[in-house]
């Protein structure tokens, strides 16, 4: 389960460019490893400028568009089994931003970010509170940033998104039998048996 | 009367299964296609004690692993083989409809479901690739996720979400000769850049979006990622319902299901949060020379030289792209040489996109090497009766199985370091394509040009004298 997240204090990594693609976060050879391989070995594995950024850090400040690309929830997973708990950024791919708040990372978008990456340097201190909703820098200056409220409470609560949406069982059951009525025609026709692959040929045993 | 509303306010509202105060949706899943890539959200429903909610509206086909060799040999490489035995084995034991390396609906999952006829109208489709946005071209909402929302998906059939902005794009007029949707979505992407349609879903509108064909379509829907977009769609028409007819999957009442879909298009006065126009017209077969798909400019065109960029950021990055890809600040795209073709993925690996390569390289040789991966088997197999296949072979190029392949190279398929290859997929990031790979992206026409004249040639000053 994720570690809930109240504040963190650490330092610095400063990623001062746009467009860092989830590619780049972790190469697509990784992607086939188990998470218990370590996925901090993967983080920014061809890319040795934002490894070393990264290597020491709680807290990334990134350019625009970060983790844009593929969906793939290891970008996340190396960032976060790497220490890092907060990346901040003017913008995020979407995607990316939904795999953060299923696995603990806080992803905050302020427009902040532009300042911090001029002017913050790796190993620097910053405290990011989600209590209050603050950015400390090592300078000492607070600057408050916004967060969707229901990821906040997930965060600070660590809650299972599956468990909070099982709760709505007799709402999805009753939308179930509804829409089977209005939408008869948005269920498949069950499948052709004969057309079915039973084994993955081809594949060593 | 009722206000008017988008598309997307439709499919939206037919969806909800409650809305908290909030503002988030618990929206329904009408399909759930899985590959390979779903082995962490299947642990972690292990992990839980929890199974698939609704498994008959699952769909799994390999596709990200599989090789592009023969397969009547086994994977060679244990690990990668294992991903493809995981799926089979997570889609049996969870009696999830799966299609394997031998099964005849096999193919790249953006390809392999519209085949199927899973893709329709008026749903809500979901899968943990950043493509799925391609489904958006039957007019459904369409959008990548994910490990731990596949998981979600799978144990509840439902996903949070908060309805994104609204964003129509309207290309009117015609598109040219030799210039295709790829040309045109690669266009799209230059003109907002690469995180301009961030928080929105796409609509493509107009005169020229119209006249494309349903692959033409997917391949226009397929790489609003590219522009950050959370889905891009084009309402359903007569196009739409032709191409469904006759699919395998389809409802049983397909009248009814086209009659419910007549309805599905924005009302006349929608409003939509944003709105850009191009026109059609402009759009010249486009190459990109950078390692984001925003780089992308018309063939005849110049790359930028820092030295002209005022702001230092900017300049930065141009630098770095540039060094990456070994080209010359201010040099020509056009005639910068190639090492290596790709003709396949999910943007352009359907029957279309290969007719438009091998019209191109019809009895010529190719002057360097190249792989062409088919999207799927039935796209292999229709492509291979048409004699597709061996104009390719006989151009000299490799011809492949159907999978993702050399998009992304988990199967193995890498361009090698430092090596440049035109490419009609969709990224062209650093390493995409293997460790210092340099992409060019561009159409499957475009690429067959590079590979007859081992470089980036306007595909248009072919003619006859190919």
């Amino acid at each position: 389960m994720m570690t809930p997240f109240i504040t963190v204090r650490g330092t610095v990594g400063v990623l001062d460019r746009a467009n860092i693609d989830t590619d780049q976060i972790i190469p697509a050879r990784f992607l086939r490893k188990p998470r218990s391989a370590g996925y901090h070995n993967f983080l920014f594995a061809d890319t040795p400028s934002l490894r070393a950024a990264a290597s020491q850090a709680a807290v990334l400040v990134a350019g625009e568009n970060f983790g844009c690309g593929s969906s793939r929830e290891g970008a996340v997973y190396a960032l976060v089994d790497a220490g890092i708990r907060c990346v901040i950024a003017p913008s995020f791919g979407d995607i990316f931003l939904g795999n953060a708040a299923q696995n603990g990372l806080l992803a905050i978008t302020t427009p902040a970010a532009t300042a911090f990456a001029a002017t913050w340097r790796d190993g620097d201190e910053v405290t990011v509170d989600l209590l209050a909703q603050t950015i400390r820098s090592a300078d000492g200056t607070t600057q408050p940033f916004a967060v969707d409220a229901f990821r906040r409470r997930c965060l600070l609560e660590g809650l299972d998104d599956v468990g909070l949406t099982l709760q709505h069982a007799a709402e999805i059951a009753a939308f179930e039998v509804r829409d089977a009525v209005d939408r008869a025609w948005a269920r498949p026709p069950a499948i052709d048996q004969a057309n079915r692959s039973s084994t993955p040929s081809g594949v060593t045993p | 009367m009722s206000a008017p509303r988008t598309l997307l306010d439709k499919i939206w509202q037919a969806h909800a299964v409650l809305t908290r105060p909030d503002g988030a949706t618990l929206l329904w899943i009408d399909r759930h296609l899985i590959h390979e890539g779903s082995f962490h959200a299947f642990g972690m429903l292990d992990h839980a004690g929890r199974g698939p909610h609704r498994p008959e509206l699952t769909f799994a086909v390999a596709d990200h692993y599989v090789p592009s060799h023969s397969r009547a040999q086994p994977i060679g490489d244990p690990e990668v083989a294992g991903m493809v035995q995981q799926l089979h084995d997570n889609a049996m034991r969870h009696g999830i409809d799966f299609a394997g390396l031998d099964d005849p609906r096999q193919g790249i999952v953006h390809v392999a479901a519209p085949e199927q006829g899973l893709s329709l109208p008026g749903l809500t489709i979901v899968c943990g690739d950043s493509h799925t946005a391609t489904h958006g071209a039957f007019g459904a909402l369409a959008f990548g996720i994910g490990a731990s929302e596949v998981a979600h998906v799978l144990a509840t059939q439902t996903l949070w979400q908060r309805q994104p902005r609204s964003l129509r794009i309207s290309l009117s007029g015609h598109l040219g000769a030799h210039v295709t949707a790829k040309d045109a979505i690669l266009a799209i992407i230059a003109r907002i850049g690469a995180g301009g349609a961030a928080g929105h879903v796409i609509e493509y509108a107009g005169t020229a979006v119209r006249a494309l064909g349903m692959e033409a379509r997917m391949t226009l829907c397929n790489m609003s990622i590219e522009a950050g977009a959370r889905a891009g769609m084009v309402a359903p028409d007569e196009t739409t319902f032709a191409w469904l007819a006759g699919r395998p999957r389809l409802p049983a009442d397909f009248d009814a299901a086209v009659a419910a879909w007549r309805r599905l298009p924005s009302d006349d006065d929608a409003r939509f949060d944003r709105e850009v126009a191009l026109d059609a017209a402009t759009i010249a077969p486009t190459v990109t020379w950078g390692t984001s798909p925003e780089t992308a400019l018309p063939v005849t065109a110049t790359v930028p030289d820092p030295a002209a960029e005022p702001d230092a950021g900017r300049r930065e990055r141009l630098r770095q792209q540039l060094d990456y890809m070994g080209v010359v600040p201010g040099g020509r795209l056009e005639g910068l040489r190639v090492d290596r073709v790709f003709i396949g993925s999910c943007t352009n690996g359907r029957l279309s996109d290969l007719r438009a390569a091998a019209a191109v390289l019809r009895g010529h040789r190719a002057a360097i090497p190249g792989l062409v991966v088919p999207g799927s088997v039935p796209v292999k197999r229709t492509a291979e009766a048409e004699g597709l296949d061996r104009i390719f072979r006989d151009a000299g190029l490799t011809w492949g199985e159907p999978g993702c392949s050399m998009c992304v190279g988990m199967n193995g398929d890498l361009v090698r370091p430092g090596e440049r290859c035109a490419a009609t997929s969709n990224r062209n990031f650093p390493g995409r394509q293997g460790p210092g790979a340099r992409t060019h992206l561009m159409s499957p026409a475009m690429a067959a040009a590079a590979a007859l004249r081992g470089a980036i040639t306007d595909v248009r000053t072919l003619g006859g004298a190919q």
